[in-house]
C-alpha cells in the first residue's frame, strides 16, 4: 500500500512540463497516439500527441475508435502495438563481416544506436509483460545486449487503468489492473467534475527527481481514495475471464482433445497472436552477403511458432499441422513457460484476441477444453 | 579467376513486368553484371550467347503447345532453373481460362479463331519440368531477386519466407486493417515477400505473393462473409494472379458452389 507522503497531484495544465522534463533529459518519449484510426505507440513530440478523447471497441477480431465525451488523455485500453516493438526490435542487425585481402575475414558487432526511451502510459499488464520479457532476455548466463541496453536505459512512466475492454483479463492472471512494482513513476488519472489531475506515485529515485522538476501537490486522502476508485471501476469492467486454477495440469492432461481439430479448422496459422503478444520472445537469424560475396550481415527478426520454419529440422517440420502450432503456442504460453520460466507467459492484455484476423479467443478455448472433461 | 556464370532469362506467357524487375535493379544491376554474364536477355539486349546456361530465371506460364516444347529445351540448356512471377509460379491472371472453355473464348476475341493454337489451361512451370525453386510475387520485388541471384553466386539458401502477409505488417507495426477497419484483406492466407505494402496504405491484400504455406481459406471465406464481404467480391479476391494455384482455386470452387 503507498503510504499517503508517496502520492502527489500533478494538475493536468501542467502534465506537458513531464515531457519537456524527459526531452531534456535525452529520452526519446514513447507512448500512444492515434494513427489510420488506431492507438498505437509511436515516438511523441509531447501531451498534444496523445489520445486526447479517444477510447477504443474492442471484442474478438474487431476495434474500432470513439469518442469519450470528455478529455482523458489515458481513457483508452491497449492497442495493437506493445512495448516489445521497442526492446525487442522486430528487425535488427547483430554483425557484419568483411573478407580482407588476405585471404581471412573481419567480424564487427552492430552497435544498438537507439536513444534512450521514456514509456509514456505502461499499463500493469504490459509492466508485467516487459518484467516476463526480463526474465528470458536478462536472467541466466547469456544475457541479450540489444535488449538490456535498452531495458537498462528506458524510463518508466505507468499510468493505472481506469477503464477495461472487453478483451481485458489482467484480473484473472494477477497482474493488474493496478501497477505494482517495476516503474518510476506511475500516474492514475483523474476527471471528476470539472477537475482534471493525475495522482503521481514515483516507484523509483528516477521517479523522484522527474517529479521535482513537475509541479505537484502532496495528495489528499480524496484524491488518493479517487484514484483506488478508478482502478475499482477497471476492475469491474473486465471484459473476459480465464481459470488459471491447475491450468498447467489441465492442457498437459488434454494433448489429444478434439477441441485442437476445432481450432485447426478456424486458426490461419498467421502468426498474429504471436506478434502481438508483448511477452512472445522468439526470433530467427538470418545471413544476408551481397552480390561481391566480399560483405555479409547477420540479422535477428521476429519468428513465430506459428510458421512452418520455427521448427523445421531436417527432413521436415516438427509442428506440420495448425493443430499442432496453435497447441504450442497455448500450452507454452500458459502451462509450459511456468516450468521454463516460472511465471505464466500470459499476461492478460487481451491483444491476441483482438488482433486475431478471425477471433480466436484462449479464455474461450479454455473454458471449452475445461469443460470437456466434464 | 573463373569463369562467370552464364545468366539467361526467358519469357513465356506474361506480361514482361517481373523481367523488369531485373533491369529495376538499377544501382545493383552493375554489381550483377560484375559476377554474371547476362548472356541471353532479349528484353535487355539483342545480343544472344548461345547455352548452356548456369542460371535461368523463367517468368511467364505454359498456354500454347509451343511454349509446352521450348521450356523443355530450357531446361535441358539450364544447370539452374528459378521461375519469377505469379505466371510462372501459379498460371497467372490467364489461369482464369482454367474456369472456362477456351475454345468458346477463342471465337469471341479472334476474328479468325482457326490461326490460334492455344492450350485449353494457363500452367505453372513447376507441372512441365523440373524447377529449382520459385520466386513469388505479382510483380517479383527486385529485393528478393537480388536476393536469390546473391544466394545462387555466394552457394547458399535464399532468405525467402513463406509465412504469411501478416507477421510482415506486424513487424513494420501496421494496425490490421481486417481487424480495426473490416476490410477483407489476403494476408492471412498470402505469402510475405512484398513487406506488405497494401494494408500500410489501408487496402486489403491483394494476394500477389499466391498462397502461403499453410493456407486456411475456408477460414478467412467464413469470417469475410461475417464482415458483409459480398459473394462476387469474394470470389473476386480469389480470382486474381495467383487463382491458378491450387489452394486459392479451390477456394473459389468451394465459394462458387456454396453460392449456388
Amino acid at each position: 500500500m503507498t503510504k499517503p507522503n508517496n502520492a502527489f497531484v500533478i494538475q493536468r495544465e501542467d502534465l506537458h512540463i513531464l515531457f519537456d522534463v524527459l526531452i531534456e533529459r535525452g529520452y526519446t518519449p514513447v507512448g500512444p497516439t492515434v494513427r489510420e484510426a488506431v492507438i498505437v505507440y509511436d515516438e511523441l513530440s509531447g501531451l498534444e500527441d496523445l489520445p486526447e478523447g479517444w477510447a477504443e471497441e474492442q471484442d474478438a477480431g474487431t476495434y474500432s475508435l470513439k469518442r469519450r465525451g470528455d478529455n482523458a488523455l489515458f481513457g483508452f485500453n491497449n492497442g495493437p502495438h506493445s512495448w516489445k516493438n521497442y526492446l525487442f526490435p522486430s528487425r535488427v542487425k547483430l554483425w557484419e563481416g568483411d573478407k580482407t585481402e588476405d585471404g581471412g575475414f573481419t567480424v564487427k558487432s552492430a552497435v544498438d544506436t537507439q536513444k534512450k526511451f521514456a514509456f509514456i502510459g505502461v499499463r500493469a499488464c504490459d509492466l508485467h509483460a516487459i518484467q516476463v520479457q526480463d526474465k528470458v532476455f536478462l536472467d541466466g548466463e547469456y544475457r541479450d545486449p540489444i535488449y538490456s541496453k535498452r531495458r537498462e536505459e528506458a524510463l518508466v512512466i505507468a499510468v493505472n487503468c481506469g477503464q477495461a475492454a472487453k478483451t481485458c483479463f489482467c484480473t484473472s492472471m494477477n497482474t493488474g489492473p493496478r501497477v505494482s512494482d517495476g516503474y518510476d513513476l506511475a500516474l492514475t488519472e483523474i476527471l471528476d467534475n470539472d477537475q482534471h489531475y493525475f495522482l503521481a506515485e514515483p516507484g523509483s529515485t528516477s521517479g523522484f527527481s522527474l517529479l521535482a522538476e513537475i509541479p505537484h501537490s502532496e495528495a489528499s486522502q480524496e484524491a488518493i481514495a479517487a484514484a483506488r476508485g478508478c482502478t475499482k471501476q477497471a476492475q469491474e469492467q473486465m471484459g473476459r475471464k480465464i481459470d488459471i486454477s491447475d491450468v498447467k495440469e489441465m492442457l498437459y492432461r488434454n494433448y489429444d482433445n478434439d477441441r485442437w481439430d476445432e481450432l485447426e479448422k478456424r486458426c490461419l496459422s498467421c502468426g498474429n497472436c504471436t506478434m502481438a503478444c508483448p511477452t512472445c520472445f522468439c526470433s530467427k537469424v538470418e545471413d544476408v552477403t551481397d552480390l561481391t560475396g566480399n560483405h555479409a550481415e547477420r540479422w535477428r527478426e521476429w519468428e513465430s511458432c506459428f510458421t512452418m520454419d520455427f521448427s523445421y529440422i531436417h527432413g521436415g517440420s516438427v509442428r506440420p499441422t495448425t493443430r499442432s502450432r496453435y497447441r504450442q503456442w497455448l500450452v507454452h504460453k500458459l502451462a509450459a513457460w511456468l516450468d521454463q520460466f516460472g511465471t505464466s507467459g500470459c499476461v492478460g492484455c487481451g491483444r491476441c484476441i483482438t488482433w486475431c484476423p478471425v477471433g480466436i479467443d484462449l479464455t474461450e478455448e479454455v473454458r471449452l477444453l475445461r469443460n470437456s472433461e466434464n | 579467376m573463373t569463369e562467370k556464370p552464364k545468366l539467361a532469362v526467358w519469357k513465356f506467357a506474361s506480361c514482361d513486368g517481373c523481367q523488369l524487375s531485373l533491369l529495376d535493379c538499377e544501382d545493383e544491376l552493375l554489381a550483377v553484371a560484375d559476377r554474371i554474364t547476362i548472356a541471353n536477355f532479349m528484353e535487355a539486349s539483342s545480343n544472344v550467347i548461345d547455352g548452356p546456361y548456369d542460371l535461368s530465371l523463367v517468368e511467364g506460364s505454359i498456354t500454347t503447345p509451343h511454349d509446352r516444347e521450348r521450356i523443355r529445351d530450357v531446361r535441358r540448356q539450364s544447370k539452374f532453373l528459378i521461375t519469377i512471377g505469379a505466371c510462372a509460379t501459379a498460371g497467372g491472371i490467364q489461369a482464369l481460362r482454367n474456369f472456362t472453355d477456351t475454345r468458346e473464348l477463342l471465337s469471341v476475341v479472334y476474328a479468325s479463331p482457326e490461326y490460334i493454337s492455344t492450350l485449353n489451361t494457363s500452367t505453372p512451370i513447376s507441372e512441365h519440368v523440373k524447377i529449382d525453386f520459385e520466386l513469388r510475387g505479382c510483380p517479383i520485388n527486385k529485393t528478393q531477386l537480388l536476393e536469390v541471384i546473391n544466394a545462387f553466386l555466394n552457394k547458399r539458401k535464399p532468405n525467402v519466407s513463406p509465412h504469411s502477409v501478416c507477421i510482415e505488417c506486424k513487424k513494420r507495426g501496421t494496425a490490421c486493417i481486417m481487424v480495426a477497419h473490416g476490410t477483407a484483406c489476403m494476408g492471412p492466407v498470402t505469402q510475405a515477400g512484398c513487406g506488405a505494402i497494401c494494408p500500410s496504405y489501408n487496402r486489403g491484400c491483394y494476394g500477389c505473393y499466391g498462397p502461403m504455406e499453410a493456407p486456411n481459406t475456408s477460414s478467412l471465406v467464413k469470417w469475410m462473409r461475417n464482415l458483409g464481404v459480398p459473394e462476387d467480391e469474394l470470389l473476386r479476391m480469389f480470382k486474381t494472379y495467383n487463382v491458378g494455384a491450387e489452394s486459392f482455386r479451390c477456394a473459389v470452387e468451394r465459394v462458387e458452389g456454396e453460392d449456388k
